[in-house]
């Protein structure tokens, strides 16, 4: 199939950055986005061209490294999928497709379509951690844990961290990944311990780092490869009120 | 506390508790309207009691407060969340999962901040601080607020925007409900549903509660 491409190029964070088009032939629909990618920059390379820098690791959507707006909504139109997951199968023959790094003041674009992501990182080094010495692996069963305690819990724990509910939000707020986060942990008994400091730093180095706030919108509920619900954000305000009074 | 109000969930928290505050003031405002249907003589004894009882009077710097508190915080976030977005997408095409409304809270909620500029100079303003004809009723001499509302309510400008306000407000409603009730946080996977259903519901109520009676005062001013 001939697909033609408009990708944001950018030299590096200081440049200033725009489309550039790109018609490609030879596309098969058995490959996956970032194999179109892949073979997009080999036919670069071969004109002598700048390939374009792009995100990936694992390709098998547990790393959270691959992001793309593709064609207005993060990791494209699939729904619940990464980038690395999707297939040229959703796209037509002779079709345009539009590819945007995340757009986030937090998530400044280091060049192309990497964004720089570590706010994340510095949001759960502020707490999204139990303080407990590391050692052999407890036995299973010595803290008894209610099923569907436990489920909602491993729902929150499949955040990637890939921004997408930052990039989808109209408010660019990333409460949907403090709030996977802090579930995750205080939704078990290892994590009740710290829940009240844990919030209470998460939340705020969240807002230091310049998210923006929560509306409820519900547009990064619809976008997030995971399925990860807003009803976490819910417990992310209840643990706060609960930590603040 | 400061920690608590220099967080944006804390801030968010304050704008949901303060919505859910006007929101049972609008509950209370819609019944003393629907009185105007009673007929004069209600509509005057109840808008008298509600000018001249102590705890009613002692509610409205409440109101204000909370008025004052959801349209001020409100603002200062939307101004923050615009920061946090400096360049938009050249392409947006959302899954859905979002509605108008809830992208669009903040030009909805200054429509309602006009609105309530005309709406408050026109009657509470002029009920409290302006000459209105007099009248009695049951050997007490009361402003005639019946006449007030009715003679604006004849005038098609004035119902037309009165009306368009309320679509508005209802769509503001539609969301913000069920955002405050999220916000304090009373929601999860099986309430979600059910509170998107009793906002839609309230705000549907209200926006038509309080528009029918415009329509139904100037058809009614037409037909005489």
């Amino acid at each position: 199939m001939k697909i033609k491409l408009k990708i944001w190029r950018q030299e590096s964070a200081e440049a200033k950055g725009g489309f550039v088009s790109y018609d490609l032939e030879g596309v098969s629909k058995e490959m996956s986005f970032l194999e179109m990618l892949d073979y997009l920059n080999s036919t670069l390379i071969e004109g002598d061209e700048e390939p374009v820098a792009f995100e990936h690791d694992c390709r098998e959507g547990i790393c959270g490294c691959c992001s793309l707006f593709i064609n207005g909504r993060p990791h494209g139109p699939a729904g619940e999928t990464t980038t690395c997951e999707l297939r040229m199968t959703q796209f037509e023959d002779g079709s345009e497709i539009v590819i945007e790094p995340w757009r986030s003041r937090v998530f400044p674009v280091i060049r192309d379509l990497i964004v720089d992501r570590s706010a994340f990182d510095k949001i759960l080094q502020a707490g999204g951690f139990i303080s407990a010495n590391t050692g052999a692996a407890p036995e299973a069963n010595s803290i008894p844990i209610a099923k569907h305690k436990a489920d909602e819990a491993f729902d929150a724990a499949i955040c990637v961290g890939c921004g997408a509910c930052v990039a989808s939000c109209p408010n660019g707020s990333a409460m949907l990944f403090v709030a996977a986060k802090v579930s995750q942990l205080a939704l078990l008994p290892q994590g009740r311990a710290e829940a009240k400091k844990r919030v209470r730093k998460m939340v705020a180095k969240m807002d230091e780092l310049g998210f923006g706030a929560c509306g409820n919108i519900g547009a990064c509920e619809a976008e997030c490869p995971k399925g990860i619900k807003i009803s976490h954000i819910a417990r992310l305000n209840r643990e706060f009120l609960r930590a603040s009074i | 506390m400061s920690t608590f109000l220099g967080a944006s969930v804390g801030r968010k928290l304050v704008v949901g508790i303060s919505g859910l505050f006007l929101v049972l003031f609008l509950v209370v405002h819609l019944v003393v309207n629907l009185t105007l249907l009673a007929g004069p003589e209600t509509y005057n004894t109840v808008a008298h009691w509600m000018g001249t009882n102590p705890a009613v009077l002692g509610m409205r710097p409440v109101l204000v407060l909370g008025l004052l508190l959801h349209i001020a915080v409100s603002m200062y976030l939307s101004v923050s969340n615009l920061r946090a977005r400096p360049r938009r997408y050249l392409k947006v095409d959302p899954a859905g999962g979002s509605t108008w409304a809830s992208r669009n809270m903040f030009i909805l909620g200054v429509c309602i901040i006009l609105f309530l500029a005309l709406h408050l100079s026109s009657f509470s303003i002029r009920m409290t601080f302006g000459s209105v004809d007099m009248v009695e009723i049951s050997g007490v001499l009361m402003k005639d607020a019946y006449a007030l509302v009715t003679t604006r309510f004849s005038l098609w400008w004035y119902v037309s925007l009165y009306s368009v306000a309320m679509v508005l407000l209802g769509l503001h409603l539609a969301h913000g409900v069920q955002s405050s009730l999220q916000t304090i946080g009373l929601n999860d996977h099986r309430w979600r549903e059910r509170w998107a259903s009793l906002g839609l519901a309230y705000a549907v109520v209200v926006a038509v509660g309080f528009a029918i009676l415009p329509i139904y005062f100037f058809v009614q001013a037409q037909m005489s």
